[in-house]
């Protein structure tokens, strides 16, 4: 396809960490990501699911070139992000965006709103006439569900919902291609979480955005992606459509993700039968051998301990990292 | 006898801003063995009724109403006679595993504290006891894990620690404030199912406070659905579930996204924001973001209740 804007190739994120005293000190290495590929289509949404320490947060930052990568390319329309100088990334930043979870946190209660909506402005255009600014920040607010004259407010004054509604304006203030919003729902309560996921949805056809939509709540991903990654200890686990992702995972931890989920209906939530998940997820600082999940994995076989299971692409399209992905029939709603 | 019987409970807050309703006339009872369902959005008031009847309200609260145990009002208790129900016969896990372990003191000295002091144990023999009930929650090798101290688990670790110190005096009334809302789905999972697996073994009353309707549905038997402070509908999980009568506790049920319906078109919202609780409106508090609203909503309306103990708080639904 053409219109890709974005593709990612064997991506991986270490992080060094020292531990102990001066004289004994050791250092770790945390892979955060080890190994992540995909691309990314304009106007497409890709939803990346897994549990806290999955590596999802670090992935973010990297497709943005905000922290750097120790292996491997991100590339945005065929340009290398980490080979450019600084100024030159500092351009293609125009056209990336992000949107961050805690919406409080992520705006200065020191700011009017017209200040924070009109920041990335003023940082790209700083000669822009005031009344230009004024018009676009307006012209967002309203995009966004916000009334144009509460322009001179500062972020307390605003409920949670309504605060991520500006930080989407500020995302979105310099017509960006692409923007990556991360657990950008999780901190709302139900009921402002769809407003918060319908408005992403919405802008994102008005204005073909391709967004990467980053959470570890699987039902609201369903319903905003049209593709998922599945991530564990820094590395993908699978990369579905949306479709097959929720009716037949290929591996068995988006199984066991999927089958964890409380159903908010009594009658079928008692019925829920087990995930076939034990334990916790094991350290990022010792990862299992082999393949990261066989330690928690129902399926597991000899294999799974010594070799690394690739992340190949199935005949429907689909790509999963597990050796057994053909054998296993892990279809939703069927009992075993 | 219930086990607890609220009656016209009112919390409020004295801020710089003016008084803060954050509950108002609450009434509410749970039997022996029985879970009930506090539910609602930030700042509907479920954790602040807890708060209030159990007596830990921040220094500028104050509470009016009852709060039977047993037939005894706790809130005209002094704190001595507080503290020999509360860790004992009433047992509470905090919503935030992080802040509510003590960071300097080992779990082991954290968790024996309660049977130490109300049944007096020896202390090899709670450590003991201790042991065990970590080893029913599933933590792996609790001999070591007990000697640790609280940042050295993981939050999912931290989270079960709290629900085994919850579940270790086995109290007669359990109180989970957001016992899962940090925690991972799976490890969520293996939390409710302990929590269920306590209330048949000892016949535990459980008060479950939780936005999360999907693990309500999985534990409770009866929801108490809460708004800007004053319970809006109450009733069994299956009337709550399948035939909600409030216009707010439909709303709410539409907007979660769920796994098993079809995802084409958007999420059911409910317009609006909730309302400031140093301002509230008069009459139906929902009214403004109410779709079916009409003039009689000015009014506050009154509690109705159905034959089937089915209770609501509002002019439609009563007869259709």
């Amino acid at each position: 396809m053409n219109d890709r804007v974005m593709r990612v190739q064997d991506l991986a994120v270490h992080f060094k960490l020292r531990e102990g005293g001066l004289m004994r000190s050791k250092t770790h290495t945390v892979k955060a990501v080890d190994g992540v590929s995909f691309d990314l289509d304009a106007g497409e949404t890709l939803g990346i699911v897994g549990e806290s320490g999955c590596g999802k947060s670090t992935l973010a930052r990297a497709l943005l070139a905000l922290v750097k990568p120790c292996r491997g390319r991100v590339l945005w329309l065929g340009e290398d992000l980490n080979k450019l100088d600084d100024e030159a990334l500092r351009k293609k930043r125009l056209d990336m965006q992000i949107v961050f979870q805690d919406p409080l946190a992520a705006l200065n209660p020191r700011m009017t709103v017209r200040d924070i909506i009109a920041e990335p402005l003023w940082t790209f255009f700083p000669k822009i006439a005031r009344v230009q600014v004024d018009e676009r920040v307006r012209g967002v607010m309203k995009m966004v569900g916000l009334l144009p004259n509460q322009i001179n407010r500062f972020p307390h004054e605003f409920s949670a919902g309504q605060c991520q509604r500006i930080g989407i304006a500020r995302a979105l203030v310099l017509n960006p291609k692409l923007v990556v919003c991360d657990e950008p729902v999780s901190a709302l309560d139900v009921s402002i979480q769809a407003q918060i996921v319908n408005l992403l949805k919405d802008l994102q056809k008005k204005l073909n955005l391709s967004l990467v939509f980053i959470a570890h709540d699987l039902s609201v991903v369903k319903h905003i992606s049209d593709r998922v990654m599945v991530m564990y200890l820094g590395r993908a686990m699978e990369l579905s459509h949306r479709d097959s992702l929720y009716r037949q995972p290929l591996h068995p931890y988006t199984s066991a993700l999927i089958k964890a989920v409380p159903v908010p209906d009594p009658k079928l939530a008692r019925a829920a039968g087990e995930t076939g998940l034990t334990g916790d997820m094991p350290s990022p600082l010792n990862p299992p051998s082999g393949c990261v999940f066989h330690s928690r994995c129902p399926f597991s076989i000899k294999r799974c301990q010594i070799e690394v299971p690739a992340l190949r692409r199935m005949e429907s399209g689909d790509w999963v990292a597990c050796h057994r992905a053909e054998e296993l029939d892990l279809t939703i709603g069927k009992s075993g | 006898m219930p086990l607890l019987e609220i009656k016209d409970l009112d919390v409020g807050f004295d801020t710089p801003e003016g008084e803060v309703h954050a509950v108002n006339n609450l009434n509410f009872s749970i039997e022996a063995g029985d879970t009930l369902a506090l539910v609602g959005e930030s700042g509907s008031g479920k954790t602040q009724s807890v708060m209030g009847i159990l007596g830990l309200l921040a220094e500028n609260g104050h509470v009016t109403g009852q709060a039977l145990f047993k037939g005894k009002d706790m809130l005209q208790m002094s704190t001595a006679e507080l503290n020999q129900h509360r860790g004992n016969e009433i047992a509470m896990i905090f919503q935030d595993p992080m802040t509510s372990l003590n960071p300097y003191l080992p779990i082991d000295r954290q968790m024996i504290e309660v049977i130490v002091h109300h049944k007096g144990m020896k202390k090899a023999e709670a450590v003991a006891q201790a042991v065990e009930i970590l080893r029913a929650v599933h933590i792996p090798d609790p001999e070591r894990i007990i000697r640790q101290f609280p940042h050295e688990l993981s939050g999912g670790m931290r989270q079960k620690v709290m629900v085994a110190m919850g579940l270790l005096g086995e109290p007669e009334l359990l109180i989970a404030d957001e016992p899962t809302a940090a925690l991972d789905v799976t490890v969520q999972v293996q939390v409710t199912r302990l929590m269920s697996a306590l209330r048949e073994k000892s016949n535990t009353a459980i008060i479950l406070i939780s936005h999360d309707l999907g693990i309500v549905a999985g534990l409770c038997d009866r929801v108490l659905v809460m708004y800007a402070g004053e319970a809006v509908e109450c009733g069994s999980v299956n009337q709550i579930y399948y035939d909600p009568k409030h216009p707010y506790t439909q709303g709410l049920l539409k907007s979660v996204p769920r796994l098993d319906q079809p995802e084409d078109g958007g999420l059911e919202t409910i317009a609006g924001n909730p309302p400031n609780l140093l301002a509230l409106p008069g009459g139906c508090k929902f009214r403004d973001r109410c779709p079916s609203a009409f003039d009689a909503c000015s009014e506050k309306p009154p509690m109705q209740l159905d034959e089937d103990r089915h209770a609501f708080r509002c002019f439609l639904g009563a007869e259709e």
